[in-house]
């Protein structure tokens, strides 16, 4: 075992109080199993997450989907409980459970009473090196998983476009296809497919136990030293090393129609740096100019331009998402008004941030900013499993602990100056993927 | 080691009760509310609700409630929407303003550091709107778009036309947002009677959590609430429900078909509602271990999920639920929940009564996470009429829940011959019945 590290999560720029600070403490065991604790003592209740370090974008070539197909498989039996048997044990506890699937990361978790902790524990344990997969259960789950896709994905235009736009987004990276999968390669998936899956990837040195609520760290690291810690690792875990996305030299743009669209809408995404561990400030500042561009549908620059001052747009948002392993991406979009062109709204649109990088940022906007961040981090200590996937997904896309307790700080510390640094390097069109949805051209 | 579910009924959960501390506060003006105080996070969430909601709707209005609550917070006595936003951002409050069919609802969250200047904006939002002729078009764009976009979306359409067969011209029979031509024709005038007949305090439920003592709500509540309508509109008559056994079927180009489907339900005092509650969870409730559940999504991938629920409207009840299966599933999948529904009027087996009883009674005290979500279902206890005590009593009534009621009930509520079926897709080999 190595040596724990404790911190308080203290908020920035506030005078912290001990009520106020999320005990946070972590741990490795070990067979390397990454532990963190978030001290809660609210309310008599726990959440046991899981995070695996592998998602969509480590699946070998040819295999989409692979990733979220094993989430569902989790579920079925092992040498020592029945199919389905997992879920009914946490629910036989009143408890609630449930997965999810990203590109850089697959977790599980449970909530369930305190003093359940221990069981819930056992049966994850179980599960992580375990299970005894068959034709039929595979089969069965494949149906699933493609009315899964077809719920989710086929039955709905926007989420089609969007996977269209992400996979031109990537020339290389693997971040370029669908977590769900394409679906002629769900199709395809097998049991040999899920089980050279699990034996690399679900192993104690490539995960990270996060438990969070009403438990002390002391018994949380006995509970995981008797049932995680007998675990073996897997010997030869590949490094997460993906194709690394050459030069984009070229604005891609995208058009899709389709007869269940009502308006057309405009989605543009640019390729952007993301959370870098000890190197987190150009992120934070990509988090302002999002909020600054068009974070708030009122009083953002593209909300005031677009909807209040010449009204182009129904809406219009911006955001950014750097929570991945290799790579970012900053969003812009809008719905034109019914009498606007798709065209004159993207010109509009293009000014806002013509005009911004001519401009910079407004220095009362920028404070309000500030202050709204600030107060994020006051209303997250009331959600103790939000805390608990920050951690997750942190520690699963090359952070570390010490990161997240910064990334507050960090936030406080942006300067416009930095804001406006890293808007000149992402607002860059030949980085970025505009595509335009729109409704079927006539009637008949 | 080989380990059974049957040795797990051993470690069988001893029922949590939920161990928050409720206290029935009446403000100095008469207001009352429901308090947990905890001050461990300096910030308070309010939860008001009035009850009413989009079934206020005069005739002809459709849709006038749900706008109005849209233009809320688009500008408030000197205040235009752009200087709102930016008074509530600086304060970091954060609010927000939606409407059901049964309530207006406003959710609030404020700093302690500026809580008296955050709800000063709040009040002025709730009793002197501007709803200024610009922010009335804007929002009124918004809400046609999403009326737009709702007809081409598989799952609205089977939600309204399954409302239209439940409640026919009653104000549960039509979407709360109205149609494109009611909003269209809405006036500020419209927008001003809604506001008046919604938002009254014969009709307010109100419930804080956080950083708060009850001296301090009550003031709070005063100011906040002292200047709206004593009365507001009557609320609406009770809805029949019209509907009856059999299939709808509605053409629409999807490659999976959305299935709707429910008949009456059971009032939230009936004797007999705590059985009925215990059955829908062996039926449809929110766990994998549910008989649709398996016999639809575990045994045959027929689908993604399935979940039924009893729907408790101010007016009606039914019980109702849904599930999405690919076209040329859509046959077996159906027979499947006619078969199921007609098994379920049989009533349960005493394992499936324990396995539910133990999940509802334990997943209940975890539901009491986070002073938004408690406020939240502290607001809707009083709205169905609970004492403060509820939370603490509640799981011993689903404990007193025996076999025989489960029966009883079943043959009484579960109607196979009136379970309408109603299907938007293009399902291979089924049609609408006569």
């Amino acid at each position: 075992m190595q040596v724990q590290v404790r911190a308080l999560a203290l908020i920035a720029g506030l005078a912290a109080t001990p009520g106020m600070a999320a005990e946070v403490t972590d741990f490795t065991l070990d067979n390397g199993l990454q532990v963190v604790v978030i001290e809660d003592h609210r309310a008599p209740v726990a959440v046991q997450m899981i995070w695996y370090r592998v998602g969509a974008a480590d699946e070998p070539a040819g295999h989409s989907g692979i990733a979220h197909f094993f989430e569902h498989l989790m579920f079925k039996a092992t040498d020592d409980m029945a199919a389905g048997a997992f879920s009914d044990t946490v629910e036989l506890q009143g408890g609630e459970d449930n997965a999810f699937t990203s590109w850089d990361y697959t977790a599980y978790f449970q909530r369930v009473a305190a003093d359940r902790l221990d069981l819930m524990m056992k049966l994850e344990a179980d599960r992580m090196r375990d299970l005894l997969l068959t034709d039929e259960v595979v089969a069965t789950e494949r149906s699933v998983i493609l009315e899964e896709r077809n719920q989710r994905v086929d039955s709905d235009p926007g989420s089609l476009f969007t996977e269209q736009l992400r996979a031109a987004q990537y020339l290389n990276h693997p971040y370029g296809i669908p977590i769900i999968g394409w679906r002629h390669e769900i199709e395809a998936l097998d049991r040999a497919d899920a089980e050279a899956f699990y034996r690399t990837f679900y192993a104690p040195n490539n995960a990270v136990l996060i438990v969070a609520g009403d438990v002390t760290p002391d018994a949380v690291r006995a509970m995981a030293e008797t049932h995680y810690g007998p675990l073996a690792p897997t010997v030869d875990l590949p490094t997460r090393s993906r194709p690394v996305e050459p030069p984009q030299l070229a604005e891609r743009r995208l058009e899709m129609r389709d007869a269940r669209v009502s308006e057309p809408f405009l989605m543009r995404s640019y390729l952007a740096p993301n959370r870098r561990s000890g190197d987190q400030r150009e992120a934070a500042a990509l988090v302002y100019l999002a909020e600054l561009l068009g974070g708030s549908g009122t009083t953002s620059l593209m909300a005031r331009a677009l909807q209040f001052d010449d009204p182009k747009a129904v809406y219009s948002y911006a955001y950014f998402d750097g929570s991945a392993l290799d790579s970012g991406l900053f969003h812009l979009g809008l719905l034109p008004l019914p009498n606007v062109t798709p065209s004159e709204a993207e010109a509009a649109m293009d000014k806002v941030v013509a005009d911004f990088l001519a401009t910079g940022p407004d220095p009362a906007a920028f404070e309000r900013i500030k202050t709204q961040l600030r107060a994020a981090e006051i209303y997250a200590l009331d959600d103790v499993d939000g805390l608990a996937r920050r951690y997750g997904e942190a520690l699963t896309t090359g952070l570390t602990v010490a990161d997240v307790q910064e990334w507050p700080k960090v936030l406080q510390e942006v300067t416009p100056d930095d804001v406006m640094a890293a808007a000149r390097k992402v607002l860059d069109r030949r980085n970025a993927v505009t595509g335009w949805l729109l409704p079927e051209e006539t009637a008949q | 080691m080989i380990w059974r579910l049957v040795a797990l009924f051993t470690l069988m959960a001893l029922p949590l009760r939920a161990e928050i501390d409720i206290r029935e506060v009446t403000s100095p003006g008469g207001i009352k509310a429901w308090l947990v105080e905890d001050h461990s996070i300096p910030f308070t969430a309010l939860e008001i609700r009035f009850q009413g909601g989009t079934s206020l709707d005069a005739p002809g209005k459709r849709g006038a409630v749900n706008l109005m609550t849209g233009l809320i917070e688009e500008g408030a006595a000197e205040m235009d929407a752009q200087g709102f936003a930016t008074a509530r951002d600086a304060l970091a409050a954060e609010f927000r303003f939606s409407a059901s069919v049964d309530a207006l609802s406003v959710s609030a969250r404020m700093l302690t550091e500026n809580r008296d200047r955050a709800a000063e904006l709040l009040r002025l939002a709730l009793v002197a709107p501007r709803f200024d002729a610009d922010a009335l078009e804007r929002v009124r764009g918004q809400v046609l778009a999403g009326l737009r976009s709702a007809e081409k979306d598989p799952g609205e359409i089977a939600a309204r036309l399954f409302d239209a067969q439940a409640f026919g011209d009653h104000p549960y029979g039509s979407s709360g947002d109205g149609t494109v031509d009611s909003v269209t024709a809405l006036t500020r005038d419209d927008i001003l009677a809604a506001h008046k007949g919604a938002l009254a305090r014969d009709r307010v439920y109100v419930a804080a959590v956080g950083d708060i003592t009850a001296a301090q709500l009550g003031s709070l509540l005063d100011h906040l609430l002292r200047d709206l309508p004593a009365t507001g509109t009557p609320l609406p008559a009770m809805a029949q429900v019209g509907l009856t056994g059999g299939v709808t079927v509605q053409d629409f180009p999807t490659p999976q078909a959305v299935v709707r489907f429910g008949q009456t339900g059971i009032e939230r005092d009936d004797p007999d509602y705590f059985a009925a509650f215990v059955l829908n969870e062996v039926l449809g409730g929110s766990r994998f271990g549910s008989r649709l559940m398996e016999e639809l999504r575990e045994k045959r991938g027929l689908t993604y999920g399935v979940g039924t629920y009893l729907a408790d409207y101010d007016q009606a009840d039914l019980l109702i639920g849904q599930f999405a299966t690919d076209n040329r599933t859509a046959v077996e999948a159906v027979a499947i929940l006619q078969a199921e529904w007609a098994r379920a009027a049989q009533g349960v087996t005493e394992a499936e009564l324990q396995a539910a009883k133990t999940y509802l009674t334990g997943a209940y005290p975890l539901r009491f996470d986070g002073n938004g979500t408690i406020a939240n279902i502290l607001v809707g206890m009083q709205m169905s009429g609970f004492s403060a005590d509820y939370p603490k009593t509640r799981n011993a009534k689903v404990e007193a829940v025996t076999l025989e009621d489960v029966a009883r009930v079943a043959a009484r509520l579960i109607r196979p011959d009136a379970l309408r079926v109603v299907v938007v897709g293009q399902p291979e080999g089924l049609q609408s019945t006569p």
